[in-house]
């Protein structure tokens, strides 16, 4: 017989560290893309907003506050081991590990009842935390947790295209949707995109897809050029940092897809601001975890990328 | 040509006709927040011809909610960065017109109703970096009061702040009504006509 030693209360512990650090700590590769970014910029208006920004993350990660006023929704995305001992109690070890980071002033309680207009006080409520499950085989727990912002959530767009028209309404609608929000969603962006064959879908895999770091292209390099292709023509928008110009409209854009039906093309478009904020962890059955997710650390004169 | 002005409230009519679009400006003293809920509870006071419990002529506006934390009784702001201004485009106005804020400060710009009571009462709208949540509490150096904070809760309160240094702000509109944001995106609309046109030769299938 084999000891089992995560237990629910250690959940709690693991999930709050994730949070915490999502929070105040800018993954590495989003840190990265910013100071590149900083350092080749030649408008004077896009170089300052991206030299606040570093300074902003800068100081949230010396500081351990939040990055951003707006602390977002509270996504988790989970691989569960068919074999990993906690499976039900998962949601209420996160809502706990919630409600403890919230009260420490991590999270600002963002979490409203749309009849009511209550607001819960704690970053949880119905559906609150948002979780999307996929059971693989193994005896691990592997999370990605995502806080998103308000404000980048509005240019989140989906269209149902003829499949004939496909990838034309893909094309014009990702250009679109980016002129038609310009600076609210906090540019540089992250930008998702899937096909599909039912909307649901497509905009769930638009939104998993900003889990990838920065950086990392699809598997397949037909869906990587892709993503580069419409990366290197969102730039030439020059709508750059909190729409002043520049380069740096987007800092990556990332494509996924399902299957779709042959009658249905459905595409999911979804925005990060630059204030992405994801961490990510690996939980053994046997208690012990790791921080799977890269971020920067203060290390008491200025700010490094830890594991 | 962009200047760098690093200015002190009470601002004076002379030195926010200065300021043109694209200007930066660092502000030093009293900045007051509202979001959508103080904006109206504001009105509806000075609508009824009472006063506002802060005189606001020549002072700074921000659209911004903050995090904020009670220590040993005396308030902590976390993280302040601002919030999309253009919810507050319906009423701003008004709120110009009846307070004498000579500043408003946000994100993501102003429609024309603001930017013609710019023009017509000698005020400016700049953008604080969005996002930027811990910068600006860095800059927010004493709370000086709260008004309102049991009706609207802590994000829409109005905040009473004294702030040292508080930027970068960019200006948006002037004080001729110019609107740095509408002339941009008009730009970037232009880009993506031609965008549009050159991703129609790429292919991945």
């Amino acid at each position: 017989m084999r000891i089992l030693g995560i237990t629910e209360e250690g959940l709690v512990g693991i999930f709050y560290e994730m949070i915490k650090t999502a929070s105040t700590s800018i993954p590495a590769d989003v840190y990265d893309g910013l100071k590149k970014a900083y350092e080749r910029e030649t408008n004077q208006g896009a170089k300052k907003q991206l030299e606040a920004i570093l300074q902003d993350i800068e100081i949230a990660c010396s500081k351990k506050v939040p990055i951003c006023q707006d602390t977002g929704t509270p996504y988790f995305f989970i691989e569960m081991g068919e074999d990993f001992p906690i499976r039900a109690k998962i949601y209420k070890a996160a809502s706990e590990a919630l409600r403890k980071v919230t009260k420490e002033g991590y999270l600002r309680p963002n979490a409203v009842d749309p009849f009511y207009k209550k607001n819960s006080g704690d970053n949880t409520g119905r559906y609150i935390p948002w979780m999307h499950f996929d059971l693989v085989e193994g005896d691990d727990l592997k999370v990605w947790f995502m806080t998103k912002g308000g404000g980048s959530e509005f240019p989140s767009t989906l269209i149902m295209s003829e499949p004939i028209e496909g990838f034309d309404k893909l094309k014009r609608g990702v250009i679109d949707t980016i002129v038609k929000f310009g600076p609210l969603p906090c540019p540089p962006l992250i930008i998702g995109i899937s096909i599909a064959a039912g909307g649901d879908i497509a905009m769930t895999l638009a939104k998993k897809s900003l889990l990838r770091p920065i950086g990392e292209r699809n598997s397949d390099p037909n869906l990587a050029k892709m993503e580069l292709d419409l990366l290197n023509e969102i730039n030439k928008l020059e709508l750059g940092p909190h729409g002043f110009g520049g380069q740096l409209t987007a800092l990556d854009v990332k494509v996924d897809y399902a299957y779709r039906h042959p009658a249905s093309f459905a595409i999911g478009i979804v925005t990060s601001c630059w204030a992405t904020r994801r961490s990510s962890a690996i939980i053994h059955s046997d208690g012990s975890w790791e921080l799977t997710s890269k971020h920067i650390l203060y290390n008491g004169t200025g700010c490094t990328i830890v594991r | 040509m962009v200047n760098e002005y690093h200015l002190s409230t009470p601002l004076t009519d002379d030195v926010v006709k200065k300021l043109k679009i694209g200007d930066i400006v660092y502000i030093s003293g009293i900045m007051v927040t509202a979001r959508d809920e103080a904006h109206e509870t504001a009105l509806e006071i000075l609508e009824k011809g009472e006063k506002l419990p802060i005189d606001l002529k020549g002072l700074v506006l921000y659209h911004c909610g903050p995090v904020a934390i009670k220590k040993d009784n005396k308030w902590q702001i976390v993280a302040a960065g601002p919030t999309t201004s253009m919810r507050m485009e319906s009423v701003e106005d008004k709120f110009i017109e009846k307070t004498g804020i000579k500043m408003v400060v946000g994100k993501g710009g102003m429609g024309k109703k603001t930017a013609e009571a710019m023009k017509k009462f000698n005020a400016v709208y700049a953008v604080f970096t969005g996002g930027a949540g811990a910068l600006a509490a860095e800059r927010i150096k004493e709370v000086k009061d709260v008004y309102w904070l049991d009706k609207l809760g802590v994000p829409e309160a109005m905040w009473v702040f004294r702030v040292e240094e508080f930027g970068p702000l960019i200006i948006t509109i002037d004080t001729e009504g110019n609107n740095y944001y509408e002339i941009r995106l008009n730009e970037v609309a232009k880009n993506a006509e031609k965008i549009k046109e050159s991703l129609k030769e790429y292919k991945w299938t």
